[in-house]
């Protein structure tokens, strides 16, 4: 039995339809339909309302990575869509399913320059898996059901609509909702053929020296499980990518670091010792390669991707394995044949041992009561103090690096940070997202005292929904990580790095969340405690060193295996040849 | 450095608003310059297809067809050489006819080069011209003496040598696909 209802209506019938609880946006002139729909059905949606549609977008990412539902997000035209761009942009690199709906000037109005209109169909495409302009309210519900079949199946991306006043204030019959499943010329899943994974398999049983490299996508699909029991059966050393991190426990034997940048030692070096290297769900991104000319110049290169599009982008690969993670790895399973590869692992241990005590000591084990804590140390104590499975949600720069590499994972979807596009501003709101999105869970948003500022006014969502995220600022009182690269390449030249800051306490007080200040190690444990302890948002603010930088590191254009220990010391690859 | 070559990439889209946009960014972001562009409904219901011609070397062009494959509303993109192909385009002149009265040689020119007249005014005539671009260059340069007026060539089309029709398989066992999905449902 069909009835009339407006294009609104349609809209918000639908996200029920989809299974949408909750909604981050903000309202204005040309969503305002939305929002007074949105008022009758308060019972089953949920609407948070940010401060900036920057956060909104942001939020809805840390939601959709900490829940893998589909994050959605409405904002009005001009500015509104403006400002979700960082986000669509941030979301879209890093796969992660939005459904953005955003107001449209009127239909007859659209291209005249009227006020509040911007156009977001073309400043959108580039940076969204997919984008459709809707000017008729008919034209709604198919428009949805296919926006989230496409924003969360395949590689996962943000889809925008962009939806006209005058659809959203027209009629439509409506029926019933019909999900989308078939799309012509999109194929999410394509069809893995087992003589592929027989190659693949015979590589991996007659490598000496395999590496498993496991990226986003092994979350993605939830491809956990599979992993895990392929390289035990196969004696297979991980490495994680920064969005990789989590898919394995951080103390399984078989994992062995993250790569990049800054990742640990032993994959990064291993890469370019490996024969064999198999790629999961990743895509061979700068930060992880290095210099590609001097990238695993020993090694086959399995690529397994749901994207067609990042075979051979960066990377040549010998075989590739178009499907989705978790299909692969359980169907590759069979084919592989139990091995042992002792020194081989051996070689992980060696480099974990050097890095243990040139690094990681010097960064967890300094016990001098009155000085300042180190990043790496307030990132192991607050993993170690937050209960069961706690999330890291990071922003972007040494608080980023360093949290990323000493917070202790114990299950999958554990860090939400900004991989690809490193957007400063994203921990705070994602945070948001995150905890709303996992509520069970403890999410400590890791920020600088420059990232926080880019953001900060979504303190005022933390207050308005009581938002028990736990935030630490780590505070130098500099951009960081610029000036870790100052420091190191430009010659102590600290060019608009150094930042008078506000008191974060003080601020954090005049939006009735929580806040205590520490300033030297003696103090640390206590507020960790009393942060852990306290029932609702709770902010530290951690002042850190100017001079502590990030290690190791493997400079722009310089291969992976060549890892600074320090601003000094390089690492010493023939230790592993001996 | 790859050798360089002019390519044909032929794409086969939904018929969508912004589609051709949604191409020509992914160009524009690789710095690859669109030589020509034909863009027309294909034999196939609902389907369009769209010739671009483009001089780079084969990898730059496959990571192309790769991302534009990605795109939703994209049903296939190929890449081809100009061996793989059969490939024409459209050129028109307008001349003066005065001259064409007067220039003996002229008519042995158009004879030549088997070109069509299209349109004949006291003033002006219009000549057409199919064949591969070197074919219609070279009857622009032999009728630039003559008072020329315009000249307008189109993009390239194309259709391919091979026996195998690739969009037809793809379309046909993706019905299969949504048959059986609509089935399920």
């Amino acid at each position: 039995m069909s009835e009339i209802i407006t294009g609104a209506e349609a809209i918000v019938r639908g996200l029920i339809c989809e299974g949408v609880d909750r909604v981050f946006g903000y309202p204005g002139g040309a969503i305002i339909p939305v929002y007074d729909t949105l008022y009758d059905y308060a019972d089953k949606i949920t609407h948070v309302l940010t401060r900036h549609e920057q956060g909104a977008i942001h939020a809805a990412q840390g939601y959709a990575r900490a829940s893998l539902r589909t994050g959605v997000v409405i904002v009005t035209s001009g500015p509104g869509a403006a400002n979700v761009i960082t986000g669509l942009s941030d979301a879209n690199v890093d796969c992660t399913p939005l459904v953005v709906i955003i107001g449209q000037v009127n239909s007859w109005l659209l291209g005249s320059d009227s006020f509040q209109e911007t156009d977001v169909v073309g400043i959108t495409q580039p940076i969204s898996k997919w984008t459709i302009q809707i000017r008729n309210s008919a034209d709604i519900p198919a428009a949805l059901a296919k926006a989230f079949y496409i924003a969360n199946t395949g590689r996962p991306g943000p889809v925008v609509l962009d939806i006209a006043k005058d659809a959203q204030t027209g009629t439509l019959e409506w029926d019933r909702y019909r999900r989308c499943n078939f799309i012509r010329s999109y194929i999410p899943y394509p069809e893995v053929h087992d003589t592929d994974l027989q190659v693949v398999a015979s590589l991996i049983n007659s490598a000496d020296r395999p590496l498993v490299l496991a990226g986003h996508g092994v979350m993605i699909s939830g491809a956990e499980k599979e992993l895990s029991a392929l390289v035990e059966k196969a004696d297979l050393p991980v490495a994680s990518t920064l969005l990789g991190l989590s898919t394995m426990p951080s103390d399984h034997p078989m994992y062995k670091g993250m790569l990049g940048m800054h990742g640990n030692i032993g994959p990064n070096v291993n890469t370019n010792r490996a024969d064999l290297i198999v790629a999961v769900g990743m895509r061979f991104d700068d930060r992880v390669t290095g210099e590609l000319d001097k990238y695993a110049p020993n090694a086959k290169i399995v690529h397994i991707d749901i994207d067609a599009a990042e075979f051979d982008k960066n990377v040549k690969s010998y075989v590739k394995i178009h499907g989705d993670a978790r299909e692969v790895l359980h169907r590759l399973y069979p084919f592989v044949r139990e091995a042992k590869h002792t020194d081989w692992q051996k070689s992980f241990d060696t480099c974990a041992k050097i890095e243990t005590e040139k690094i990681i000591q010097p960064e967890l084990c300094n016990d001098d009561p009155d000085g300042m804590c180190k990043m790496g140390e307030v990132a192991r104590k607050v993993s170690l103090a937050a209960g069961i499975d706690p999330i890291l949600v990071t922003d972007v720069g040494l608080n980023q690096m360093l949290s990323a590499r000493y917070f202790r994972y114990t299950a999958p979807r554990s860090i939400i940070t900004s991989g690809g596009l490193g957007t400063m501003g994203f921990g705070l709101p994602a945070g948001i997202g995150a905890k709303m999105g996992a509520p069970h869970r403890t999410v400590c948003v890791f920020t600088g005292d420059g990232g926080i500022q880019m953001t900060v006014q979504e303190l005022g969502t933390i207050m308005q929904y009581g938002v028990a995220v736990k935030i630490i600022v780590l505070n130098n009182n500099y951009l960081g990580n610029v000036r870790q690269w100052q420091a190191l390449f430009y010659n102590n030249r600290f060019s608009q790095t150094p930042m008078v800051n506000p008191d974060f306490v003080e601020l954090a007080d005049a939006y009735g969340i929580k806040a205590e200040n520490v300033e030297k190690r003696s103090q640390l444990d206590g507020a960790i405690t009393r942060m852990m302890e306290y029932d609702g948002p709770y902010m530290l603010n951690v002042t850190v060193d100017e001079c502590d930088m990030v290690f190791p590191m493997t400079p722009n254009g310089c291969a992976v295996d060549y890892v600074m220990l320090s601003k000094d010391e390089i690492f010493d690859v023939n230790t592993l040849n001996d | 450095m790859e050798d360089q070559q002019l390519f044909t990439i032929a794409i086969y889209t939904e018929n969508h608003v912004g589609l051709l946009n949604q191409l020509s960014i992914i160009f524009t972001r690789r710095c690859l310059n669109i030589e020509s562009v034909s863009a027309s409904a294909s034999a196939i219901e609902g389907v369009h297809k769209i010739h671009l011609t483009c001089f780079s070397d084969r990898r730059s062009l496959e990571k192309a067809i790769q991302q534009i494959e990605r795109r939703i509303d994209v049903i296939k993109a190929f890449l081809y050489t100009d061996e793989e192909v059969v490939h024409q385009e459209v050129a028109l002149y307008k001349v003066s006819t005065q001259k064409l009265l007067e220039e003996k040689n002229l008519e042995e020119i158009i004879r030549r080069h088997n070109a069509r007249i299209l349109d004949i005014t006291p003033d002006y005539t219009i000549l057409e011209k199919t064949g591969h671009s070197d074919e219609t260059e070279s009857l622009f340069q032999e009728l630039k003496s003559y008072d020329l007026t315009q000249f307008v060539r189109s993009g390239r089309i194309s259709i391919t040598k091979s026996p195998i029709e690739l969009v037809d398989a793809y379309l046909s066992s993706q019905e299969e696909r949504r048959k059986r999905l609509t089935h399920d449902d």
